[in-house]
């Protein structure tokens, strides 16, 4: 990216022809150091720039591309989102060793999508270090809204620590990062505007559960910037319009760590796409970006002002901001930043109406909601409750004949509190796809909801599941595990699908923080409540104390990682394999386990 | 100079600490290693070593034990851990030290608490009285609804005596960065050790009050109040020994991990 601000990045030009539809691409991986934030930055970039160049395709072309690792140390590049032969989806340890020092790999695949996508390294906690890029594909055919022009723009996070020292510290210190933390003079204020009474039950609520409101983000702006193209909102990257045009942006979070609220002041934006994958237009103010996922929008820009494109971090410790000018040296107006959100109640699970809690309003976010004595049942600790909604033990037996493409229902923790690290279990867990998430949706402004996403049309063999797999998202932050069903990678089974069986794959999410659940090399259809509308995606956020179900055929044999893209969350065991059989000519047949 | 030769005495216990858990670190071979490497990921959770210096401080008004140091440290992984802990004081004035040592194994119990088992050495010297006694140690660790750090533990010498210390502190955040920290710590003794000036039943507390500023997370200069109390029996033998029973302290100390 060229860091002068007074160029104009025009967008994408028209794709040049590929000589017998073969597109080949030269990727040098290399130690480099940039200036970032005024800074050096010694960074691992692609083809020396951070993000890595924007890799072009058309659907139908056969793509290769050679990497080359002039690191030290292994690497690899997975390309996130795309439906491709298992050996080159770029996982060391699972779809191939990984590429040593000096050494090339060529990736070989047919390209078979469209859409939005993007790339990164698989290794280690390279991706925190620059190793990302974006990886756009044109349709075969023309299709999709019209627009004049396309600007690609990544977000990420930038931190002048060594990654391995930033895990290191959360390990010994999780709220290192968090300097937003509950001070004395917030218990003052509180006792002011709800009491003392009121204050007082809220804060021995949170702390005699050991769980913090203002854990919203592991690593904050108190070690990140953010960047947008590789600027920082000091120096933003410049893109260009002209008036009146209709403006595509797709937009990638390639973050190691954060979240991002996408809104464009001024301007509302048309959702067009979603993991890549196009959806009926959504006209919004507002979106949240999980890490790892992709969004395209349309916003038409009506005058000759600059318009800054403003990206917010989940826990607001800090932002990122483009500029979108008709010429250059404009400079766009940056909103007002906005105070740090709060988990409530319902982010332990504890405000659902069908499992008791009566009485307690939780509609103010942001505004502390005390408690107002549960009646329901406290969230339980794996320590000690053991059976903590046992009484709702049973699985939801409807749920494994609820049509496809409808939302789960409510369901009670199971008696699995998940070994005795796990911190936390919510008492139910319920769809949270039609709420805004933590800090949005309070302001006035339309937000995005996952509810909302429909696909422009049904997939083919849109079909009801034949077996459910209920996994569990669960951790503690007080000494930094993240696991699925309590058990980390290293220590866990694969997860085993027959080749060709059609599987609801549920999410439970039993900790307090956003999990962005990446599956790789099948698409997931998220149940939400749009029946054969079901959106296809390669990334779901789960929220906390959310169930969330979606839809994987099983249709590509090999192994494939299936992991939590919080890189940091991910690193210490968030992670499993998914192992796909081999056809054996007899996919009739499904095994219902 | 007898103050320097204090000062000494408690930058060797410091260093000693360091050392221990860096033997520790290579001895403990139950986690698995998974030293960092750009392959795989997810491997799980790995090996980390954390030394805290919860307390090293100063009594700048130069009364009987001007230094005070509490150091903790652990190696290993999530759930099995292997621990070091050292507390005591270095005086200037009678060159006297006191120090309690331990080296513990610790195992997850709880998402919040790690059971410690280990071998504890308590060293006291005085002019022309030094005394050792060593035992065995059971112990918690861990976070008490409401954030309080409480660890209690059971020390039974190898001359039958059995003591219980509970060390309790919080952290109240009156700022982003200032930090109020009351810390309670306690000893109550079954039996008389009077080379170590301990008296049966409730002997000794000390409360301090530090407020610490957090220039950077691990690095945080504090100034405090500490208030020392013999009871009973220990006050008795305090005064015998020609010392006071009771002690206010106003120190000025660092908060140091890493």
């Amino acid at each position: 990216m060229a860091p002068d601000a007074s160029n104009l990045d025009a967008g994408l030009g028209p794709l040049p022809p590929s000589p017998n539809g073969v597109r080949e691409y030269d990727l040098t991986i290399a130690e480099t150091t940039l200036r970032l934030d005024g800074r050096n930055a010694r960074a691992t970039t692609i083809n020396g720039t951070l993000p890595g160049p924007i890799l072009r395709f058309r659907e139908g072309e056969q793509a290769v591309i050679r990497v080359h690792n002039t690191l030290s140390e292994d690497t690899s590049i997975h390309w996130h989102g795309i439906i491709l032969p298992p050996e080159m989806d770029g996982v060391p340890g699972l779809s191939f060793p990984g590429i040593r020092p000096g050494e090339t790999f060529e990736y070989r695949f047919s390209v078979n999508q469209a859409g939005t996508y993007w790339y990164h390294s698989h290794s280690g906690l390279q991706e925190q270090l620059g190793h990302y890029g974006a990886l756009i594909i044109e349709p075969a055919e023309r299709s999709g809204p019209a627009c004049d022009r396309e600007h690609v723009l990544v977000l990420s996070d930038w931190t002048f620590e060594n990654p391995y020292r930033v895990l290191s510290q959360l390990k010994k210190q999780p709220d290192a990062y968090n300097y937003q933390r509950r001070t004395v003079a917030d218990f003052f204020r509180d006792v002011a505007r709800d009491g003392l009474g009121a204050t007082v039950g809220d804060r021995w609520m949170w702390a005699g559960m050991r769980m913090n409101p203002t854990d919203i983000a592991d690593v904050t702006g108190a070690t990140y910037c953010y960047l947008l193209n590789g600027q920082v909102a000091e120096a933003p990257w410049v893109a260009q319009f002209a008036p009146g045009e209709r403006v595509l942006l797709r937009i990638i979070n390639a973050a190691a760590g954060s979240y991002f609220d996408v809104r464009v002041p001024g301007l509302p934006m048309t959702v067009v796409q979603v993991s890549g994958q196009p959806v009926e237009p959504i006209e919004t103010d507002e979106f949240r970006i999980a890490i790892a996922e992709t969004y395209d929008v349309i916003v038409q820009v009506p005058d000759g002002r600059a318009y800054a494109v403003y990206a917010e971090a989940m826990d607001r410790s800090g932002f990122t901001a483009a500029t979108l000018a008709p010429q250059p040296g404009m400079v766009a107006n940056l909103p007002p930043r906005r105070k740090r959100p709060l988990l409530t109640m319902a982010d332990m699970g504890m405000d659902h109406s069908a499992m008791g809690g009566e009485g307690m309003d939780h509609s103010s976010m942001g505004h502390e909601t005390p408690p107002s004595a549960p009646s329901g049942r406290v969230p339980s600790t794996a320590a000690t409750d053991e059976h903590a909604g046992h009484d709702m033990g049973a699985m939801d037996l409807a749920s494994s004949r609820r049509a496809p493409g409808s939302l789960p229902t409510e369901t009670a923790h199971g008696p699995d509190t998940h070994g005795v690290g796990n911190a936390m279990v919510p008492v139910s867990t319920k769809s949270r796809l039609a709420e805004p998430g933590v800090g949005l949706g309070e302001d006035g402004r339309r937000v995005l909801l996952y509810s909302q996403l429909r696909s422009v049309a049904p997939y083919p063999e849109f079909r009801a599941p034949t077996r459910e797999i209920e996994v569990h998202l669960t951790g503690n932050m007080e000494r930094f595990t993240w696991a699925i069903d309590g058990v980390p990678y290293d220590r866990a089974a694969p997860i085993d699908l027959t080749f060709g069986e059609r599987v609801r794959l549920t999410m439970v999410n039993d900790t307090m923080m956003n999990h962005p659940m990446h599956l790789h090399g099948m698409w997931m259809e998220l149940e939400n409540g749009q029946g054969d509308r079901s959106p296809r995606i390669h990334t779901i956020n789960v929220k906390p104390a959310e169930r969330v179900s979606l839809l994987v055929t099983a249709d590509a044999p090999g192994r494939w990682a299936f992991h939590c893209h919080v890189l940091y969350h991910m690193e210490v065991g968030m992670f499993r394999e998914v192992r796909v059989s081999a056809p054996t000519g007899h996919e009739g047949h499904h095994d219902a386990a | 100079m007898p103050r320097e030769r204090g000062v000494k005495r408690a930058v060797i216990a410091l260093h000693l600490a360091i050392a221990l858990c860096g033997a520790g670190r290579a001895a403990s071979a139950q986690v698995r290693d998974s030293v960092p490497h750009a392959g795989t990921h997810g491997m799980g959770w790995g090996r980390e070593t954390f030394v805290l210096t919860e307390v090293l401080e100063y009594d700048p008004s130069g009364g009987e034990r001007p230094m005070l140091f509490d150091v903790l440290a652990w190696t290993g992984g999530a759930s099995r851990r292997l621990w070091f802990k050292a507390d005591g004081s270095a005086a200037t004035v009678e060159r006297a030290t006191h120090g309690e040592y331990q080296l513990l194994y610790g195992r997850m119990l709880s998402p919040w608490w790690d059971l410690q088992l280990g071998a504890r050495a308590d060293l006291r010297t005085a002019p022309g009285a030094n005394a050792t006694r060593a035992g065995a140690v059971v112990g918690l660790q861990g976070l008490a609804p409401g954030w309080f750090e409480l660890e209690p533990s059971l020390f039974v010498t190898s001359g039958g005596n059995l003591s219980f210390d509970l060390t309790a502190s919080y952290d109240l955040f009156l700022t982003q960065r200032v930090v109020l920290q009351p810390r309670l710590e306690s000893t109550v003794a079954l039996k008389d050790d009077e080379a170590f000036g301990i008296g049966r039943g409730l002997s000794s507390t000390s409360f301090a009050l530090r407020t610490r500023f957090e220039i950077r997370r691990e690095f945080a200069p504090y100034v405090g109040v500490v208030w020392e109390r013999g009871y009973g029996r220990s006050a008795e033998l305090a005064r015998l020994a020609g010392e006071s029973a009771g002690n206010s302290l106003l120190v000025a100390g660092l908060r140091l991990w890493r």
